[in-house]
């Protein structure tokens, strides 16, 4: 052959393979699915996706990870570790693809979706496959009547009072009920010298403001905003509820820009001086003493309607953890998810993270250690957690529906009671 | 008249047999289609696919997140264009965009002409060239978050005009301000484009213009515009497609709220996927968003081979 045919040849070989190899690329990249698997000596991989890591204090929770795998020769546990928004679009996105993690952090606003999606396994079975003992389980996420979720640990959201700001106000103590507060909340604004009584973060990016902030005090005072499921947001507790915000609104002692304020710049906000009380959680004690090692504040149990005297709910955002339905090798994940629910390794994972332990046998060190912690873990145990989004369909959309409902309100728009009507309905759709 | 010399083919020379002119034709196209391969397989699998399945979806109800779809018809398309929330979206995009797209125009000419001027010096003009395209440098995401710190009710510019405005959280300002943003950050692209433009036109139409009498303001309209019109043309297409297809910015300022005030089409389609889970209905209003962006391809596409 001459060298020209070579050459031609060549190159059509040439285009040939690189076609072959982008083709088989782009087939793979559409099919990769996870790492889990069985190697030559029959250890087996599992894959657990979630936004924890990335959370904690470097290496802890691949600590606690290792010492999983040394109690369970054979089992070899991978961590995918990312942020809350990109864990989230993971798992959807594993969700529609079938190549979920076997193992999967999970957000009581998702569950319901994956449980009716059938991408996350039934619990209840697995549990009494395993005979698993849940009765030291705080709480159990369920849909129809079976577990998808347990809340390995929870992140209570108390007030935040600034000390300083209250006392140069004339408010001796923090505020216990809904007039107290309203009181507090307008003589700190009244000092004139920059700062709000409260803030209310409602940006409909992230709208958890609804949950944390306003639901709260529905919550506190023993409301819901349910009545056997199904939405209930017109009657007189959350009416009450939204009324009383309503006023806060118009009396000025809310912290300006709330209706693109996220929870981030809301603590911000208090950790600068700028506001006197917030609804937040305790994850955030640490950030506030590092950014602000001068604020004094203190930690109280959210008011309450004047003359209430019931348990108050008080929310919490968890840490939940499922099982893939897809998962090949449930029986290793399951035992992961009771070795993290286990005494020991949850008090443990509870100190890391500054949250309130999943199992109700185990204590986290803090509260003998921090008086702050010891105060909130008082409020936590004097009330019931409260979060009535866990579990709910498109649990986010909810609260964005009612957030524009609730912006367009204290906008002056409309009325509460049509806010809470239109929202009702909107929500109603959404069943 | 110079005689024609045939072409050697590789099979001639090694053979000594001449192939068939058909054979001769169908190597040539196997050949031609083999060098073209890797691009169309990438085409294939990263462009028509994805935009066939997409189409496909908006046809069909409970995609992606359910065992299997079923075919709707129009259903979706009738549910999307009666919905109130997407006109709001398209009217607010159109808002947006036109006077976003007219305000980098009018800014990027000025600064462009600006920098051309032969009033001022080399060295302040590498200056002002150097300030003026800052604003391209940074990441959207960059910009939100400091305009979202200098916008804020607290922020820098409240304490320089002494006010306490929102300007972002007010239902009466946020689209204004989310809109000025845009401005702000995309003006460069003009600039630096019109900037070249500029300097590509022949120093003797302005002398020629001027021996003729033309005012300065006469010599703008008569030899300026007319010699960047071809580039003004495809800057004004182009931006109009970029900017009626903003996500990031408006996500990441104000969420398409307060209220929807600032809701456009992409965070309209956002919402429907990743809020509501609802792919039938995002795969619809994506089609509808990707049927508006085609009739100002088609535009671009004709300007483009009318140039040429």
């Amino acid at each position: 052959m001459t060298s020209t045919g070579q050459g031609h040849s060549k190159a059509l070989k040439m285009v040939g393979a690189a076609t072959a190899v982008v083709s088989l690329l782009t087939a793979t990249g559409c099919s990769a699915g996870g790492a889990s698997g069985t190697d030559a000596d029959g250890d087996v991989t599992i894959e657990f996706a979630q936004w924890w890591e990335p959370e904690l204090p470097d290496g802890e929770f691949r600590a606690l990870i290792d010492q999983f795998e040394e109690e369970n020769p054979g089992i070899k546990v991978d961590l995918v570790s990312g942020p809350y928004a990109s864990t989230k679009e993971q798992l959807f996105a594993g969700a529609a693809s079938g190549t979920m993690p076997d193992v999967v952090g999970l957000d009581g606003a998702w569950v319901n979706d994956f449980a009716a999606q059938g991408v996350i396994a039934n619990l209840t079975e697995l549990m009494t496959d395993s005979g698993y003992d849940e009765s030291e389980l705080a709480s159990q996420i369920q849909v129809d009547g079976a577990t998808y979720m347990i809340p390995v640990v929870n992140f209570v959201y108390p007030m935040f009072t600034n000390d300083a700001l209250l006392a140069e106000a004339g408010v001796m103590s923090p505020p216990s009920t809904r007039t107290e507060f309203a009181d507090a909340a307008s003589k700190i604004t009244a000092l004139d010298n920059g700062a709000s009584g409260w803030v209310l973060p409602l940006s409909l990016e992230s709208p958890n403001g609804v949950q944390n902030d306003v639901m709260s005090w529905v919550w506190a005072s023993g409301g819901s905003m349910l009545d056997a499921g199904q939405p209930d947001l017109t009657n007189a507790e959350v009416t009450s509820a939204v009324d009383y915000i309503s006023e806060l609104w118009d009396a000025g002692v809310i912290a300006p820009g709330s209706f693109t304020m996220k929870e981030q710049d809301k603590v911000e906000e208090f950790t600068n001086g700028r506001v006197g009380m917030m609804i937040d959680s305790l994850a955030h004690i640490n950030l506030i003493r590092e950014t602000n090692p001068d604020l004094e504040f203190s930690i109280s149990a959210i008011p309450a309607e004047d003359g209430y005297d019931g348990e108050r709910g008080i929310p919490y955002a968890s840490w939940g953890i499922g099982v893939a339905e897809n998962s090949e090798h449930k029986d290793a994940a399951f035992k992961l998810v009771s070795y993290l629910m286990s005494e020991d390794v949850n008090s443990d994972l509870s100190t890391m993270a500054n949250a309130f332990p999943g199992n109700t046998e185990s204590v986290p060190a803090f509260v003998t250690d921090d008086e702050l912690f010891a105060k909130a873990f008082e409020i936590y145990q004097a009330g019931y957690p409260a979060n009535e989004f866990t579990g709910l369909p498109v649990a986010e959309e909810l609260m964005r529906l009612l957030g524009e409902q609730l912006q367009s309100e204290l906008d002056g728009q409309q009325s509460v009671d049509e806010a809470l009507k239109n929202a009702q309905t909107a929500w109603k759709s959404e069943f | 008249m110079a005689s024609r010399i045939p072409s050697l083919d590789t099979e001639v020379i090694v053979t000594g047999v001449s192939p068939s002119r058909r054979r001769r034709q169908l190597r040539k196209t196997t050949e031609s289609y083999s060098f073209l391969a890797p691009t169309l397989a990438l085409l294939l699998v990263l462009m028509i696919v994805p935009i066939v399945m997409v189409v496909g979806y908006s046809f069909q109800d409970n995609v992606i997140l359910g065992k299997s779809g079923e075919f709707v018809g129009i259903a979706n398309y009738v549910a999307i264009l009666t919905d109130a929330g997407f006109w709001r979206a398209t009217s607010n995009t159109v808002i947006f965009t036109v006077t976003s797209v007219a305000a980098h125009l009018v800014l990027g000419l000025g600064f462009a002409m600006m920098l051309n001027s032969k009033l001022i010096g080399a060295f302040p003009r590498a200056i002002f060239r150097g300030l003026y395209v800052l604003p391209w440098l940074f990441t959207v995401a960059v910009i939100a978050v400091l305009w979202r710190m200098l916008l804020a009710p607290n922020g820098v510019i409240n304490f320089l005009l002494n006010s306490d405005i929102e300007w972002l959280a007010s239902p009466q300002l946020a689209l204004g301000t989310v809109t000025f943003i845009n401005i702000w950050a995309g003006y460069p692209f003009f600039m630096v484009s019109l900037l070249a433009g500029l300097q590509g036109i022949p120093g003797d139409l302005y002398e020629a213009a001027t021996v003729d009498g033309a005012s300065p303001t006469q010599r703008f309209w008569n030899v300026t515009i007319p010699q960047l019109r071809p580039i003004i043309v495809s800057l004004l297409l182009l931006d109009m497609i970029w900017t009626s297809q903003q996500f990031a910015l408006i996500w990441m300022t104000t969420g398409g709220g307060p209220i929807d005030v600032t809701e456009v089409l992409s965070t309209f389609t956002y919402k429907l996927a990743f809020a509501k889970y609802d792919f039938s209905s995002a795969a619809t209003s994506a089609v509808l968003v990707l049927l508006m962006s085609m009739v100002l391809a088609i535009f671009y596409v004709r300007h483009q081979k009318a140039r040429d």
